[in-house]
């Protein structure tokens, strides 16, 4: 076996240039297939991670995010009375009423357009998630038209670095503070005191009542009292479940157009390795021919072949996975159509995009390998000793 | 000497090459092809995205609230844009957002002032009766002919729609299904009065009465454009709804420039469909070259020279790419028509142009010139004695 082994790699390093041209044709769609799967998971990373399990969301019934909601300050109060709210070690309770608005920003790099969010917060917004850090000046003060800048947007927006003033809502707003929160979709806001957010922007609504439970097992009894009451028409949802359901279309719609790419792409790898494939067979027709004299058989040599296939697959996979390892050095900042604001989320890698990338690469071997190596093995061996 | 090598000869040679192998160039040429195809999908799935833009109207501006689309205006302002010197009409409506069942049959779906709505888009064609019935039906809509198609509609129809900006269920009757005149005009669209919406915005949420989240404007002369523009913005200043008023051309490219990143990819990953051709068809051409290493050196010896040598190569890898290319541009025709049917709610307009076919043509040259350029020095830089020698 090990002989055989030896056999189909020797064959690969002796043809170098088809080699390499077959393996790296096969690279490139493994690198397309990664590629996808790591933006799709990064979405899905950035958004899953930003939620809290224990923490609760409520919005207004059929309003599928904090944007399109609005709550009644005398709902709002409501909520915030609830027996099941955690509080902090000063005995406050850790809930806090927050709007939500879009501001249109343009780009530092080209001045382009983004929508970019604004969370008015309250005093436990910032005790609430504690992922969120500040990096860089300090916290916006209460009853100031002061502003903090998540980093993402600090970075790419103009007038959103520090001690830099946007105005927007008749008003010019000074940032004081950048915060970061690694990949979660906070880093791609703006926070700035609730009450003046609604003197400016002339909204008396809440867009949202953010809360944290006492005992994280209670969601569901919560979640009956809130969306039971016919006064309050509200809906509430655990954080991590908000925020998982924000990257489902776009994530969906990635994952899809990969697959449909990588599938038709394939097609051209594919037929790239049967050419290479079956051009070794008939190079090897003697060698074959030797092989069945020295007493192996058949599927030794339908073996070989399908090894040699498979090893050029997992050739062309491993360098695709090499080079789409270095797509996680870059962020990707968009719009979510389901929020119709800016997220900034990376290409993240995982074993699993890594397996699956590997085994994509050996199905495209194989697939290319197959009719090549039944050729090989159906040889009569006195024929293929004689064309030698 | 090389006079004595007449090109007919040559061409004869080169056409039988190609057919020498004939299992792997019909291999080669169907995996060009499949490039070519999905190479061609490709840019007019940018091209789709686009397409709003491209049908955007020159003599139409687009005024929204300056802080962003989420906040409205009043409704009051019409009149005062109507004012206006250049200004041929005003109309307005609201993105409504609702959904139709479920999430998954998204479309979008505006609440509109009618009449001088469809005055001012003469791209959407309705039938007189359709659009009387219509502005006399206050629960009426219309719908574009690809909408009505995907979901089975009638006129005569009700539809009811469940609100996500503006709570409830929203009951409406069809009065017309619409036609573009323009083939990328989007017949993907619900449309309905916005008195509806606004009766039901007065008892539910008065404060959102009365307000519009866009006002369209109609002007006389395009080239009036960026000083009627500025005049609306300029009446509004310092008022407690400012306004940004724009082309709907850059109105429209603004939306499409929000998700610019991945319209980005998905014209990168077009690009390295045509490098992993350039592969395939490099290999077999390095194949077939160093199969023929020897043929190479006896033609040598009867006086043919490197140039016809490389001829030979060049001309077999134009064949097959060519023909592969050609094979690939027939079937996106098809293709594209079953995509555009899949995903009419995605791409509402999937048309391939002009360009696209010309852009394949180029990537098949330029593949088809690269597969030959390494077997061409190899093969005519080897010595005759060396090429004799050689062997494979």
């Amino acid at each position: 076996m090990g002989l055989i082994l030896l056999y189909s790699l020797r064959n690969l390093m002796t043809r170098r240039l088809t080699t390499a041209l077959t393996a790296g044709g096969m690279a490139m769609v493994v690198f397309v297939f990664a590629t996808v799967l790591m933006l799709s998971e990064g979405l899905r990373q950035t958004l899953v991670s930003t939620g809290m399990d224990d923490n609760v969301v409520v919005i207004r019934k059929g309003s599928q995010v904090e944007v399109q909601s609005s709550i009644e300050r005398a709902k709002a109060s409501l909520i915030e009375t609830l027996p099941e709210i955690a509080t902090d070690e000063h005995g406050n309770r850790l809930v806090a009423r927050e709007i939500l608005v879009l501001i249109v920003m343009p780009r530092r790099a080209d001045g382009k357009q983004g929508n970019v969010t604004i969370r008015g917060i309250t005093a436990r917004s910032a005790a609430l998630r504690p992922q969120v850090r500040l990096i860089e000046g300090r916290m916006p003060r209460e009853g100031s038209s002061e502003l903090m800048v998540g980093k993402a947007i600090a970075e790419k927006f103009s007038g959103g670095g520090l001690g830099e003033t946007l105005r927007f809502a008749r008003r010019d707003w000074q940032v004081v503070g950048i915060f970061e929160a690694g990949n979660r979709a906070y880093s791609s806001e703006i926070w700035g005191d609730r009450e003046q957010m609604m003197q400016a922007f002339r909204r008396p609504v809440d867009s949202s009542v953010i809360f944290r439970l006492r005992d994280g097992a209670a969601f569901e009894s919560v979640k009956q009292v809130i969306e039971s009451d016919p006064r309050l028409m509200l809906e509430a949802k655990r954080e991590t479940r908000y925020y998982e359901e924000q990257s489902e279309m776009m994530s969906k719609f990635l994952s899809i157009l990969g697959l449909s790419l990588s599938t038709i792409f394939s097609i051209g790898a594919v037929i790239g390795a049967m050419i290479t494939m079956y051009a070794a067979v008939a190079s090897r027709t003697a060698e074959i021919g030797t092989l069945r004299a020295l007493g192996f058989g058949r599927t030794t040599v339908l073996f070989a072949f399908l090894c040699e296939s498979l090893l050029l697959g997992l050739i062309g996979g491993i360098a695709g996975v090499f080079l789409a390892s270095f797509m996680q050095l870059l962020t990707i900042s968009t719009m979510n159509w389901q929020t119709f604001s800016e997220l900034t989320f990376c290409f993240a890698m995982n074993y699993g995009i890594v397996f699956k990338s590997l085994a994509f690469s050996m199905l495209m071997g194989i697939t290319g390998g197959l009719l090549p190596a039944f050729r090989a093995a159906r040889r009569d061996i006195v024929e293929a000793l004689r064309t030698a | 000497m090389t006079k004595a090598v007449s090109p007919v000869p040559l061409l004869k040679i080169l056409l039988r090459n190609t057919l020498r192998h004939k299992l792997r160039t019909a291999l080669t040429i169907a995996a060009v092809a499949v490039a070519i195809l999905a190479f061609g999908m490709l840019r007019t799935v940018v091209d789709a995205w686009y397409a709003g833009v491209e049908a955007s109207s020159a003599t139409r501006l687009v005024t929204r609230n300056a802080i962003s689309l989420i906040f409205y205006l009043p409704i009051s302002y019409r009149e005062k844009i109507q004012a206006l010197p250049g200004v041929k009409g005003v109309s307005y409506g609201n993105w409504f957002g609702g959904i139709y069942k479920e999430e998954k049959n998204f479309f979008p779906n505006f609440a509109i002032e009618p009449k001088g709505y469809l005055e001012l888009y003469p791209e959407i064609i309705l039938t007189d009766e359709e659009r009387s019935a219509f502005y006399r039906d206050r629960k009426g809509s219309i719908a574009g002919r690809k909408l009505a198609e995907r979901f089975g509609w009638k006129v005569g129809d009700r539809v009811t729609l469940k609100g996500t900006l503006f709570q409830g269920q929203w009951e409406f009757v069809i009065r017309g299904i619409y036609k573009g005149r323009d083939k990328n005009t989007d017949e993907g669209i619900f449309l309905f009065h916005w008195d509806y919406l606004n009766e039901v915005l007065k008892r539910q949420m008065p404060g959102l009465a009365d307000h519009v989240g866009y006002f369209v404007i109609g002007i006389n002369e395009p080239s009036m454009a960026p000083e009627i523009s500025k005049a609306v913005d300029s009446l509004f200043k310092n008022s407690l709804a400012e306004t940004l008023t724009e082309t709907e051309r850059a109105f429209n490219l603004s939306f499409v420039a929000m998700t610019e990143a991945i319209v980005l990819a998905i014209e990168l990953v077009s690009y390295v469909v045509i490098l992993i051709i350039m592969a395939v068809s490099a290999n077999t051409m390095a194949m077939t070259a160093r199969e023929r290493t020897r043929e190479y050196a006896v033609f040598k010896t009867l006086g043919f020279r490197g140039r016809h040598i490389a001829f030979m190569i060049f001309g077999e890898s134009f064949m097959i790419n060519l023909t592969g290319c050609i094979i690939g541009i027939l079937a996106t025709f098809p293709a594209a028509e079953a995509f555009s049917n899949a995903l009419s709610q995605l791409f509402p307009v999937f048309n391939v142009a002009t360009e696209t076919l010309v852009m394949d043509l180029l990537a098949a040259i330029i593949v088809a010139t690269v597969a030959a350029i390494v077997p061409t020095f190899r093969a005519t830089g080897t010595k005759i004695a060396e090429g004799l020698r050689r062997i494979v």
